[in-house]
């Protein structure tokens, strides 16, 4: 008898464990790769699968919307695991294409090319987020600050916003003697990683951290979850300053920043000349379009704290209907629509022609592994 | 021999259907076990890599155990905050609907405690950093000026409110449910003739309650403490919302500190490698704290098992 219950418990537990396992499959290979034949003659046709920023989430399903509408056969895949899941993923052939909030790094390149074969893989810039320094101040809309003073209040050397070095720069507004409250991320991101790689090229001798996707643990300050969170913890605090994605900050006013001689106000068109004064990434292929923003740059009317948000392809797939099928998303997602649908959706900055162009071009140059 | 009479009266359809739901009770037992290995070997595996990696490739540079202890206090501390205010409170508020209100307004605030319990807890930490965090501020300012010199409320005070204190109390609110329902139906099951005897020897309404309905109810209350203090200590999306992380301080209303939960959490969506790998490893540890407490709790229930109602 004993052995009979034991026999019912296996048998119910083993469909059971059938049931689940069906449900739960880790690789994301299985269900994309395949790709049907490249045989429909109009439109491209199969499944796509990218892994990548989470920050990415909005404006990529505003392109897969437009992109399904304008091909009925195709469908694409997006899993927000973050930037470095997404690379890893990528790399391990996992994936398609990448999400990230940067560009490969060397030694991930050189990795790419046991994937994509000889050519490797290349970035292509999606699209950019002007990251706005937004502050809470009674009586107070607008305020100039320099790169050593935006790093000193962020390091928390500056501790009143009549600070000498505040009002030098604003001879006209009437500042208060509020304690400034530095809000920051406490999870970790591209916008702190954007924003302290500005501090850190532009005040080189007050912003002494790594460079990092979290906040430097020694700057013990305010922080919250997510944009919306340090957003909404500003906004209820007299005194606050925070670095949020432009899109987001609702209410609150923004730092002009210091570029050359003037202060430039945040805005995209600021924000994608920063991308038209960056250089191409030193070592590059051909075809990448991995960019090295001037943060420090001195051309009047650049904003430099953005974050350019890559998709990574690569060079070659292994058959044209997978090759079809990239080259369409790609071109959509650079393409004056694609580049509206993601603004109106996401709130980002478009990224400029010419770099669209030079994109198209790239994507273009995808072709079947030999 | 009255078992043999016994099966061949039932009918064979009988049988299959008890047979069935045997197996399937004991399945189901046994899925639960298999699950909480599962979980367990999960963990270790995907844990293994941040013990055996290069101490200075671990966050913060100096091995797991460094990485992992601030955050395990800070766990506790949160945890700790929370069951020092929702006990009494909890307890409070299940012998005032069990002994002292009138039986119309016992009822429906039973079911409005309970409901407490099926909040979200990503509402609980909305509130709590948009509501309660800014309201507390002048509260926290005052502990900073007056009791500054003690080390929990040495200042200056966070101008967000975003605090441990904060987050405690945002937790407390969460447990409290717990510690009050169980401990009610546990007040409720006091024999009625214990009560009877101590009103009729004289004792007062609170005299009763200590000398017939508390002793009765002790490990109860224990138990639902101790439950109460599973749901603090894996509390997540609140914690993660509420509080100004930072490393670890003793001081309660100053930014910083930070739980397990809430630093996987945060860190989670942007991990990979062995950073996820130390994540996982955090889970692993509170994991354990969480089988530790369970199995205290059940320990207790188990050993007054012929006085409690908690089973």
């Amino acid at each position: 008898m004993k052995l009979n219950r034991l026999g019912s418990a296996a048998a119910v537990l083993s469909v059971a464990a059938i049931a689940l396992t069906a449900c739960g499959s880790d690789s994301p290979t299985a269900t994309s790769s395949e790709s049907t034949s490249s045989s429909a003659a109009s439109g491209v046709t199969g499944t796509l699968t990218g892994i990548g920023a989470s920050s990415q989430t909005s404006a990529m399903e505003a392109w897969i919307t437009g992109f399904k509408a304008a091909n009925s056969g195709a469908n694409v895949q997006y899993s927000p695991d973050g930037s470095g899941a997404g690379r890893e993923a990528f790399l391990a052939g996992g994936a398609q294409f990448a999400g990230s909030d940067a560009s490969l790094k060397p030694e991930e390149a050189t990795k790419a090319k046991e994937v994509c074969g000889p050519d490797g893989a290349f970035n292509i810039p999606a699209y950019v987020s002007p990251i706005a320094i937004a502050f809470n101040l009674d009586g107070v809309d607008e305020i100039n600050m320099d790169a050593d003073t935006i790093a000193k209040v962020f390091k928390k050397e500056i501790t009143k916003w009549n600070d000498d070095a505040i009002a030098k720069q604003n001879p006209d507004a009437d500042l208060p003697d509020t304690a400034i409250t530095v809000v920051h991320r406490n999870d970790e991101s591209g916008t702190t990683e954007n924003f302290v790689e500005y501090l850190k090229a532009a005040a080189a001798d007050v912003w002494t951290y790594d460079v990092s996707g979290d906040w430097p643990s020694d700057i013990q300050s305010e922080n919250a979850k997510g944009t919306s969170g340090v957003v909404s913890t500003t906004t209820s605090t007299n005194g606050a300053i925070t670095y949020a994605d432009f899109s987001a900050v609702g209410n609150l006013s923004t730092v002009n920043v210091k570029v050359g001689d003037d202060y430039t106000k945040i805005s995209a068109e600021a924000a994608a000349k920063a991308l038209d004064t960056a250089t191409p990434v030193e070592g590059a292929a051909e075809n990448d379009l991995a960019l090295e923003l001037q943060r420090d740059t001195t051309e009047a009317g650049t904003y430099p704290i953005v974050l350019v948000s890559y998709h990574i392809y690569c060079s070659t797939y292994k058959d044209q209907a997978t090759v079809d099928l990239v080259k369409a998303f790609g071109n959509y997602v650079v393409s004056d629509e694609g580049q509206k649908t993601a603004q109106e959706s996401a709130g980002n900055a478009p990224i400029s022609t010419s770099i669209a162009e030079k994109a198209t071009k790239a994507i273009d140059s995808i072709t079947v592994a030999q | 021999m009255t078992t043999n009479a016994l099966t061949s009266k039932s009918s064979t359809s009988g049988r299959a259907g008890d047979k069935i739901f045997s197996g399937a009770a004991l399945a189901a037992g046994v899925l639960i076990l298999v699950t909480l290995f599962a979980v367990a070997v999960f963990l270790l595996i995907q844990a293994l890599p941040t013990f055996f990696a290069d101490p200075a490739k671990v966050s913060g540079g100096q091995g797991f155990f460094a990485y992992i202890w601030p955050i395990v206090i800070g766990t506790i501390i949160a945890a700790a905050i929370a069951l020092l205010v929702a006990t009494p409170i909890g307890i409070g508020v299940a012998l005032f609907i069990s002994h002292f209100a009138p039986r119309k307004v016992a009822g429906p605030l039973g079911y409005l405690i309970d409901l407490l319990a099926a909040i979200p807890s990503v509402i609980y930490g909305a509130w709590g950093y948009m509501v309660l965090a800014p309201a507390l501020v002048p509260g926290y300012e005052w502990l900073a000026q007056y009791l500054g010199f003690i080390p929990i409320f040495e200042g200056p005070a966070s101008q967000t409110g975003k605090t441990m204190l904060t987050a405690g109390i945002v937790l407390a609110v969460m447990v409290l449910p717990i510690i009050t329902s169980l401990s009610r139906e546990i007040f409720l099951q006091t024999p009625k003739l214990h009560e009877e005897a101590a009103l009729a020897l004289g004792a007062t309404r609170w005299e009763m309650i200590t000398t017939a309905v508390i002793p009765f109810a002790r490990p109860g209350i224990i138990s639902a403490v101790m439950l109460g203090l599973g749901r603090a200590l894996g509390e997540t999306m609140a914690v993660a919302l509420v509080l100004s992380t930072g490393n670890l301080i003793p001081s309660l209303i100053k930014t910083g500190n930070q739980t397990i939960a809430a630093e996987i959490a945060l860190n989670f969506p942007e991990a990979f490698g062995l950073r996820l790998s130390e994540l996982i490893a955090a889970g692993l540890v509170l994991f354990l704290i969480t089988l530790l407490v369970n199995m205290i709790a059940r320990g207790i229930i188990a050993r007054h098992k012929e006085f409690s109602g908690a089973n």
